[in-house]
């Protein structure tokens, strides 16, 4: 058994606005993440996903529950628990290779070893000869690419994914989810990846948290057993596609039910 | 895949700046016919002797006007006094507004025991403030800049603030994961970021500070534009008139491009959709 990793323990969100009823966001969610697996949490729009993320990163405060990092609680942000958004985020003043080095600078490492480092990871997301170019010139595809080179080269301990293809084109998406497989497979991070794209959970996670619409529960927990490179000829595996099924069939009762309060 | 990639994204690039070059002729072309025409005018009205020319002076009378301020050196010593008024007193406006909006954008404690009194001396005419800056300033120069700075430092902190506010909250976020410290973020993200917002602060700010100039020079005032202007109203020298709003309008017309010029040079990285 690996040793665990990550630990959310038993996270409630309230949102409480003046002369407005508290709206429940997160309800009592348990999450383990193992050192160096790849962990995908699928739910539909709404349900709370993207907050929980933020709560783990340390940008924004639970209502009750805790997030543990190697037994340690968390505080507030930190580099140990790196973060590739939905929208890039890149610095539009600074070149690809100044991106890809923020968070080593950050922490005061020498100029040439960050250098390297940078270099390093810009060469495994595929952007050799782009170093100095400025996030304006490059495609949506291209500007994550550098996102996930600068999350990586910062080091962290886990690695949080906010829906980062969910920008994309499907083909372009596609290439990135490859993309990533092989990265995790390279380096052995630890990664919690949020979706709501079934396909996009089962290519890439080995265990994936369904989760239900608001108040969000972790509704069911999947292993995905599926050997060999995880690529698009996946897609249509029995057993991928029997996954996809009970997810759906489970999504889909989730949508119903939020139909019909309505 | 990548080199799909690159291509698609230079070929839209190379359309948008082929579009935007056709829009920069179009509108200089524009500005140019307005200009000309409102010369055209003043030239018919003067020349045409439909008005007085003790009201509304011709167009000779008043380029003779801005040559005899040459020739006796006056030219030069006003609009040179009049341009260090503005820099000075705007100047010290900037030095003060951008560290504390900054401060004040990012919390709630310094915001609540300062923005209501930026907001109240926001509202206080400047000209009613004069006979204060005399009382403690006396006539020198200072006076003259604490005009300048009254008029638009309140102004610009509150642009400031909203600069600095409207900071993208994810890109906060991201330097915060990436391990950068409370003070970092604000050097290394918040202060990058809003430099181009900051930039078109400055520029409008500057504008207001030569309309604030004829009030610092209005009482006291020995030298400059808005002394001149004032001067000839008592001997109706409309010409003179005529000339040293000219001037003015052509220092702040040259400062505004300067300034845009220099936003190019510090921000060369920011796009402006409107950009011309």
């Amino acid at each position: 058994m690996a040793e665990c990793k990550l630990k959310v323990e038993h996270i409630t969100k309230v949102f409480e606005e003046k002369n407005k009823a508290p709206l429940t966001a997160l309800k009592d969610i348990c999450i383990e993440v193992d050192q160096s697996d790849f962990v995908v949490l699928v739910g539909p729009s709404g349900c709370g996903k993207s907050t929980l993320l933020n709560i783990i990163a340390g940008l924004e405060k639970a209502t009750r529950g805790q997030v543990l990092v190697d037994g340690k609680p968390v505080k507030g942000p930190g580099a140990d628990r790196g973060m590739v958004f939905q929208g890039y985020s890149l610095f539009p003043w600074l070149t690809v290779q100044k991106n890809v080095e923020f968070g080593l600078k950050m922490q005061k490492v020498g100029t040439k070893e960050r250098e390297e480092t940078a270099r390093k990871y810009l060469s495994m997301v595929g952007l050799e000869g782009f170093e100095n170019a400025l996030p304006k010139q490059l495609s949506g595809g291209m500007k994550q690419r550098v996102a996930i080179a600068r999350t990586l080269a910062a080091n962290p301990e886990v690695l949080l994914m906010d829906e980062p293809f969910g920008a994309l084109d499907a083909q372009t998406r596609v290439v990135m989810q490859e993309l990533l497989a092989g990265i995790s497979r390279k380096t052995r991070n630890t990664i919690l990846f949020i979706t709501h794209d079934i396909d996009e959970a089962i290519l890439l996670g080995n265990r994936i948290y369904v989760m239900s619409r608001r108040p969000g529960t972790v509704r069911k927990e999947i292993r995905v057993d599926l050997s060999g490179e995880r690529n698009h000829n996946m897609l249509v595996d029995p057993h991928f596609l029997e996954i996809k099924k009970e997810i759906m069939d489970m999504l889909w009762q989730e949508s119903q039910d939020a139909a019909m309060d309505r | 895949m990548q080199e799909n990639e690159t291509v698609i994204s230079e070929s839209a690039g190379s359309e948008a700046v082929m579009e935007k070059a056709a829009g920069g002729r179009q509108y200089r072309w524009l500005s140019w016919v307005s200009f000309l025409s409102i010369i055209a005018l003043w030239c018919i009205l003067t020349y045409g002797k439909i008005t007085s020319s003790l009201f509304v002076p011709s167009p000779t009378a008043v380029w003779q006007a801005i040559v005899g301020m040459a020739k006796d050196g006056t030219l030069f010593v006003n609009c040179w006094d009049s341009t260090r008024r503005v820099m000075v007193g705007w100047f010290w406006s900037a030095l003060i507004a951008v560290p504390l909006g900054m401060i004040m954008a990012r919390s709630k404690v310094v915001s609540a025991l300062l923005q209501p009194i930026i907001e109240f001396a926001r509202y206080l005419p400047v000209v009613a403030l004069v006979p204060l800056t005399i009382l403690y300033l006396g006539i020198d120069e200072n006076q003259k800049y604490v005009i300048i700075w009254l008029g638009t430092f309140f102004q610009l902190i509150l642009m400031v603030i909203d600069t600095v506010s409207s900071v993208d909250r994810n890109m906060i976020n991201a330097a915060l994961t990436l391990g950068a410290s409370r003070w970092q973020v604000y050097k290394e993200v918040i202060f990058p970021a809003s430099l181009p917002g900051l930039m078109d602060d400055f520029r409008l700010t500057i504008g207001w500070a030569w309309t604030y100039l004829v009030v610092a020079e209005m009482v006291a005032a020995s030298s400059g534009l808005g002394y001149i202007i004032l001067k000839s109203q008592r001997f109706m020298a409309t010409d003179v008139i005529f000339a040293g709003l000219i001037l003015i309008g052509a220092i702040g017309l040259l400062t505004d491009w300067l300034m845009r010029l220099l936003t190019k040079l510090i921000v060369p990285w920011h796009d402006r959709l409107d950009q011309q």
